[in-house]
């Protein structure tokens, strides 16, 4: 690779550096992978309902306590993961049913009020249920090992399944929403729902539907990301702002925009972590480096946002159709 | 006694107007109640319902009567807040000098964000506010000097050459109450002006307020600026309410309170942002002696206000108003 005209010391640090490199572009390839998966579901949300959804990241937060919960009940991480998920769904398009219904055709600012309490509600509710301290979720000892994926560079496992997980799920949304008949219903009730729902179509069932996907996508996010975080009240709420980046930068209503959208976020976040405060400690004492670039990388991926709405304000693909 | 047609056929005392001045004699008589009952708490508790209530009001003039839903309010509290906190430990500690910065960057702030922002519709801007407000939400956390994410106790109060001491909470009180009032003025007199009614006019139709020959962009961007300055006072004040900024008090959530309390009170009513501010503040405040969990009734009753109430409190006492 690039290092192959270098010898001795210099090319074995060219080759540390590299893989430093590799393995971080993957950790970003494995934020975004997640981004996408709340991010999906809230852009179809916005997209197909015209509904800001403040709750998005509540469901993440159950999908992950219900995966902790279930995986002690059954013990085994696969059972639990999947009954988490059924679960999630469930709260989802239940939610959907009771409330959130209700608040389509409003003022997007109605919608913040009313979302932003569904927040507290939820917050308060699962501290009630599972109390304040958070909870863990342990993988499958098998999980726990890191594999060789180039000489000289071990990546742990566990987040290589997620990015492969995440993309096939990924994939087969592309293939639910092009290619299946409901999926066509969607893509129409997204451009016109007067329409859709004048030609037959159950347009509350598929809304219910559309929620409960969204809501699934969300609580699978959760429950993916639960063994490597700690399970915790208001761990969606960051997560949350992170996700209406990729929803914002990749133009609202756009599956195909929040997935690149999420990759260079995700990637931004992770590369702008590890190499800000390196790059600054050229300039800067360490002290001075360390806190600036924490801050400053915290900040990138805003100002890509902003970047990218002040050359395109609607987004890098803007829904068609609206 | 004043039968049907009364009092309230004057067309000058309507109900709405009753209730306004009910609440602004209430809140005057807060301070000597607190004195007499012996509840300091009372008068901190009442005291930050005002400073909010101010944030509230300017976030309600440029969302409210613009349409311009900001969903990074807070960051104008965090830097009108950092201001005062940042000034005070480099031993400036005059207020003379820490609020008029404090407003002042608060609006330099709101003139680079509104100009960078105004470009972008619908929740397109909602969402590009909130991404400065965590901008400068993270620059908080990274200010090392400055307590970075534990915040930075301010040890003393803004200095006014022994005008006012704030010390006395009183004192501090009523000062805080008079600005509210003069900024309700303020806003009463920008929505009712030429200046007032081109932005709402921009809020109902932009496009046929551009083809009539108006610079909407430009009477868009002086608002958002007017609102951002009166933010930043706001945070001013608080941070000689709590003696204490943190990047906490610009967290998205807090921006979130700001938009709840504008849109509870009612959004197209002078007093609405107070009453917004009154109403949730003291509710949250009653609901956590009641319970150990009160987000669990705060919650959905947020999401009642949301579903069946258009127009907020304002519209539930006195119906809703037209415009």
């Amino acid at each position: 690779m690039l290092c192959a005209g270098m010898t001795g010391d210099a090319a074995n640090r060219c080759t540390g550096s590299m893989l430093y490199l590799i393995e971080q572009l993957l950790n970003g390839i494995q934020l975004g992978m997640l981004l996408f998966l709340l991010a999906a579901g809230l852009t179809l949300i916005f997209g197909i309902m015209d509904l800001v959804n403040l709750a998005h990241g509540s469901l993440y937060m159950i999908g992950a306590y219900f995966a902790a919960t279930f995986a002690e009940w059954t013990g085994s991480f696969v059972l639990g993961a999947i009954f988490a998920l059924a679960a999630t769904a469930a709260v989802g398009m239940a939610l959907e049913v009771i409330a959130i219904r209700r608040l389509y055709g409003r003022d997007h600012l109605d919608h913040v009020l009313g979302t932003f309490g569904l927040l507290l509600f939820f917050n308060e509710l699962v501290r009630l249920i599972w109390g304040p301290a958070g909870l863990t979720l342990s993988l499958p000892s098998e999980m726990l090992n890191a594999v060789q994926i180039l000489p000289g560079l071990y990546y742990p496992l566990y987040r290589l399944v997620i990015i492969g997980v995440t993309l096939a799920v990924a994939l087969a949304l592309y293939i639910l929403v092009m290619r299946t008949r409901l999926g066509m219903l969607i893509r129409a009730g997204a451009s016109n729902r007067e329409m859709v729902g004048a030609l037959g179509v159950n347009i509350k069932l598929l809304y219910t539907l559309v929620f409960g996907l969204g809501a699934a996508l969300a609580g699978f996010a959760g429950l993916m990301q639960a063994p490597i975080l700690t399970v915790q009240i208001g761990m969606g709420e960051n997560i949350l702002i992170a996700a209406f980046v990729v929803v914002t930068i990749g133009g609202i209503g756009s599956i195909r925009g929040a997935f690149i959208a999420a990759l260079l976020v995700g990637l931004v976040d992770t590369v702008g972590r590890t190499f800000v405060p390196d790059l600054l400690h050229v300039f800067l004492s360490e002290s001075a480096s360390s806190s600036l670039g924490r801050a400053l990388s915290s900040m990138m991926i805003y100002m890509v946002m902003a970047l990218v709405l002040i050359v395109r304000p609607e987004g890098l693909f803007p829904a068609t159709g609206k | 006694m004043t039968g049907p047609g009364g009092i309230f056929a004057a067309r000058v005392i309507t109900p709405r107007v009753a209730v306004n001045a009910a609440v602004l004699v209430g809140l005057a008589l807060v301070p000597v109640y607190a004195g007499l009952a012996g509840d300091p708490f009372l008068l901190t508790l009442i005291t930050r319902v005002i400073i909010l209530a101010l944030a509230a009001l300017s976030l309600n003039l440029i969302m409210g009567f613009g349409g311009m839903v900001s969903f990074g309010h807070a960051a104008y509290l965090g830097i009108g807040g950092y201001a005062v906190g940042i000034l005070a430990k480099e031993g400036i500690g005059s207020g003379f000098v820490q609020w008029p910065v404090a407003v002042a960057a608060s609006a330099l702030y709101a003139l680079v964000v509104g100009a960078l922002s105004l470009r972008t519709r619908g929740v397109y801007f909602i969402m590009i506010t909130l991404a400065f407000a965590q901008m400068i939400y993270y620059v908080a956390i990274g200010l090392d000097r400055y307590g970075g994410d534990d915040g930075l106790t301010i040890r003393t109060p803004s200095q006014f050459g022994g005008l006012i001491d704030l010390n006395n909470k009183m004192l501090f009180y009523y000062l805080c109450f008079a600005l509210l009032l003069a900024a309700i003025y303020l806003v009463w007199r920008i929505v009712n002006s030429r200046f007032g009614m081109v932005i709402r006019g921009a809020r109902s139709n932009e496009r046929r307020m551009r083809a009539i020959g108006f610079p909407t962009f430009r009477y868009k961007l002086v608002c958002f600026v007017i609102a951002g300055a009166m933010c930043g006072l706001a945070g001013a004040l608080l941070a000689n309410h709590t003696s204490f900024i943190s990047p906490a008090m610009m967290h998205w959530t807090r921006s979130g309170d700001l938009i709840v309390m504008a849109v509870l009170g009612g959004m197209h009513a002078m007093f609405g942002p107070l009453i917004g501010a009154l109403v949730f503040l003291l509710l949250e405040e009653g609901l956590s002696h009641v319970t150990d969990y009160p987000d669990l009734i705060l919650g959905p009753l947020l999401l009642l206000v949301a579903i069946y109430v258009h127009g907020g409190i304002d519209a539930l006492l006195f119906g809703a108003r037209r415009g």
